[in-house]
């Protein structure tokens, strides 16, 4: 069968819902992108447990420490989830791993902020995880199908860490001033990284959108941003707090909320290198691997000495 | 303030277990591959869990204003009261799956004896804990044969991590005044039995002499202790009086 | 081939050259294999797929699942098997593999109209 017949029988399966399984044919660049966007979204669930791992140790109560704890190893186990399914695809895990430490393969650029007060833990839960979740519950019905399920269990346990989030700026809201000042403080240092995680405009997208043909992706950034903005612009009425957006406004023609211009160039500069954490964080992942070298390597030594014992035996 | 004994024996197996999950979690995010991140991770959180069961039957014991998180968070240097083996710092990945082992092998025989005793609530925490106890000691003897008998590196990295911890573990056989429930001196043989056969399956060997450090159960600790609660105590000590 | 993916999502930010250029798998002796881990969620129901994960040996592999799968009580025994043991029949084969099941209806109780008062046979 010629190459373009296989295209439009993979094409059909797509438009008939049909889910796309490992060993099924793919066009090369469909297998490509999901690597790529599979990969990327393993390595922000594991550079995104840094910036919370942070305040592990300064927890102000042993409930938040456990909660804070269980959030970041969920963390873990979702980017295990995701590098398993990118697996599917025909790229290890320890090739993924390099290209993150080489620089080739990217991760969310919201990870790049510095998390410097415990309301950060809040606000990281509340916007951060919250536009997660949006692009999660969207992607649990993507086209391929190990991502889907990978996709379907993140969601179900990632519904409590918006929740933890919110609850836990709601607390500092109604608590001392200070603790008003701190909460109203992360909300404007997150608010506008968290917008820029939807990604650039639909309107900067040149190319045909082959991403939402194959419902890789099936949702816009724009869609998807609005959505977010409306949600978060009516839960932050109960935390009595504000969004840093002047131009935030209810539109009631549109029936959502008009907002101000993102600062692309804040934008490309994180995604290039340039956000205020962007070296720390590859260093420590860096470190973390390069240490664990040798943990790794004697693992496998012994499993291959036990192996021949028992051979032998 | 004057503790009675039950109390300061609470606390001592409050600190204890919370001291050594704040070392544990350590290494969240920063774990030698995915799968061993949670797993250690997951240590962590068992022992805080164990710390607030202790700490939580502490404060009714005390009454008051105390909370689990009063006697974690306000309490000083001197007054805490954990073993000096679980405040020693992480190291490498095989220090601190040793510590995990010679402590959880202590623990095990430790909470076998404590789940018989005549406090009914120090009996029912050491009950339910012993679970997660057999497990931590299941994972960690593992690591200890793996890395012991591994690579030349890991073997050598494990003798190094033997001499920098053994000299801890003699304070957990000598009970301090308050420790009357457990007579954990007669704990000895036996943990001392069951390190040496992991070990010897480890390729490795117990010290043959060495001198053991004291006083972490009398608030007589390592120059560590002070920093990990500068940490752990950070934002209560900053807010006074605020509710997280 | 056709210019693909110009759009950049989020969890999708472009790269010089796109990931996967390379499929083979770096030969380093630290690989841990990768494992297919079945949980059975309650006594009476089979394993299933639950993922997968990597491991240095079986054993191992039982404990990484139980930390990974199972942290919110998601199962009461895990098997593993290592991936590579695994052989799947080839979607290509679909037609003559499954294809054939499709017209005999009559392996199927519906097939079999039965007087009311039978109806619960």
């Amino acid at each position: 069968m010629p190459v373009q017949d296989f295209e439009q029988l993979f094409q059909k399966k797509i438009d008939n819902e049909v889910k796309i399984e490992p060993k099924d044919w793919m066009p090369d660049a469909y297998r490509k992108t999901n690597i790529r966007q599979i990969s990327q979204h393993a390595h922000s669930e594991i550079v995104g447990m840094l910036p919370e791992g942070n305040w592990i140790s300064r927890a102000p109560s042993l409930k938040r420490k456990a909660i804070l704890i269980a959030k970041v190893q969920d963390e873990a186990g979702h980017g295990l989830y995701l590098y398993s399914a990118a697996e599917t695809l025909g790229m290890s895990r320890e090739e993924m791993i390099n290209d993150l430490h080489s620089g080739k393969a990217k991760y969310s650029s919201i990870f790049n902020y510095p998390t410097l007060t415990w309301a950060d833990m809040g606000a990281v839960g509340w916007l951060v995880d919250g536009a997660a979740i949006l692009n999660q519950v969207m992607l649990c019905r993507t086209s391929y199908g190990p991502y889907a399920r990978a996709m379907v269990r993140i969601c179900k346990e990632e519904s409590f860490h918006q929740r933890q989030g919110f609850e836990t700026l709601l607390v500092l809201s109604r608590g001392t001033d200070e603790q008003k000042a701190m909460c109203q403080d992360a909300i404007n240092r997150w608010w506008w990284p968290s917008l820029m995680m939807f990604g650039p405009k639909d309107s900067e997208s040149t190319n045909s959108d082959q991403s939402m043909k194959w419902k890789i992706k099936r949702k816009t950034n724009d869609e998807l941003r609005q959505q977010f903005i409306d949600m978060a612009a009516e839960q932050v009425k109960v935390l009595g707090m504000t969004l840093p957006d002047e131009k935030l406004k209810w539109n009631a023609e549109r029936k959502h909320y008009d907002f101000g211009e993102i600062d692309w160039n804040e934008f490309w500069n994180v995604v290039k290198g340039n956000g205020p954490c962007n070296k720390q964080r590859l260093e420590a992942r860096r470190k973390a691997h390069e240490e664990g070298q040798w943990v790794r390597e004697a693992a496998m030594a012994f499993a291959e000495k036990r192996r021949s014992k028992q051979k032998a035996a | 303030m004057m503790n009675s004994p039950l109390i300061d024996y609470t606390l001592h197996l409050a600190d204890t277990t919370l001291i050594l999950s704040q070392r544990n979690a350590e290494w969240c995010g920063h774990g030698p591959i995915l799968e061993q991140d949670i797993a250690i991770t997951n240590i962590s959180l068992d022992l805080l869990g164990q710390s607030r069961n202790f700490y939580q039957y502490a404060a009714t014991l005390i009454g008051g204003d105390a909370s689990e998180d009063s006697l974690a968070y306000l309490r000083k240097e001197r007054e805490f009261k954990n073993l000096l083996l679980v405040e020693q710092a992480n190291g490498d990945w095989g220090q601190t799956i040793l510590r995990q082992y010679l402590y959880s092998q202590f623990q095990y025989l430790l909470f076998e004896k404590l789940q018989q005793c005549n406090d009914a609530q120090l009996a029912a925490i050491a009950a339910k804990s012993i679970k997660e106890t057999t497990y931590h000691v299941r994972w960690s003897s593992e690591w200890v044969i793996r890395l012991g008998d591994g690579t030349e590196e890991s073997h050598t990295r494990m003798l190094k991590a033997i001499d920098e911890l053994w000299r801890y573990t003699g304070e957990m056989f000598v009970p301090a005044a308050y420790e009357t429930i457990v007579e954990v001196s007669r704990l000895k043989n036996e943990w001392q039995q069951k390190v040496m056969n992991i070990f010897s399956e480890a390729t490795l060997s117990i010290p043959e002499k060495m001198f053991m450090q004291n006083g972490g159960k009398n608030g007589i600790h390592t120059e560590q202790l002070g920093y990990i609660l500068t940490d752990l105590q950070y934002l209560q000590r900053t807010y006074p009086g605020a509710e997280w | 081939m056709k210019n693909f993916i110009r759009k950049f999502y989020y969890g999708d930010i472009p790269e010089e050259k796109a990931g996967g250029g390379s499929y083979q798998t770096i030969n380093d002796t630290a690989n841990w294999p990768l494992w297919e881990v079945f949980i059975r969620s309650k006594q009476g129901l089979d394993h299933k797929h639950a993922g997968s994960l990597h491991a240095a040996d079986a054993q191992m592999a039982i404990e990484n699942a139980r930390d990974v799968y199972t942290r919110r009580m998601e199962g009461v025994s895990i098997w593993v098997v290592e991936s590579k043991y695994i052989t799947a029949s080839n979607p290509e084969e679909a037609g003559e593999l499954y294809e054939p099941a499709v017209d005999k209806i009559y392996r199927h109780p519906t097939f079999y109209q039965l007087p009311d008062e039978v109806n619960h046979m």
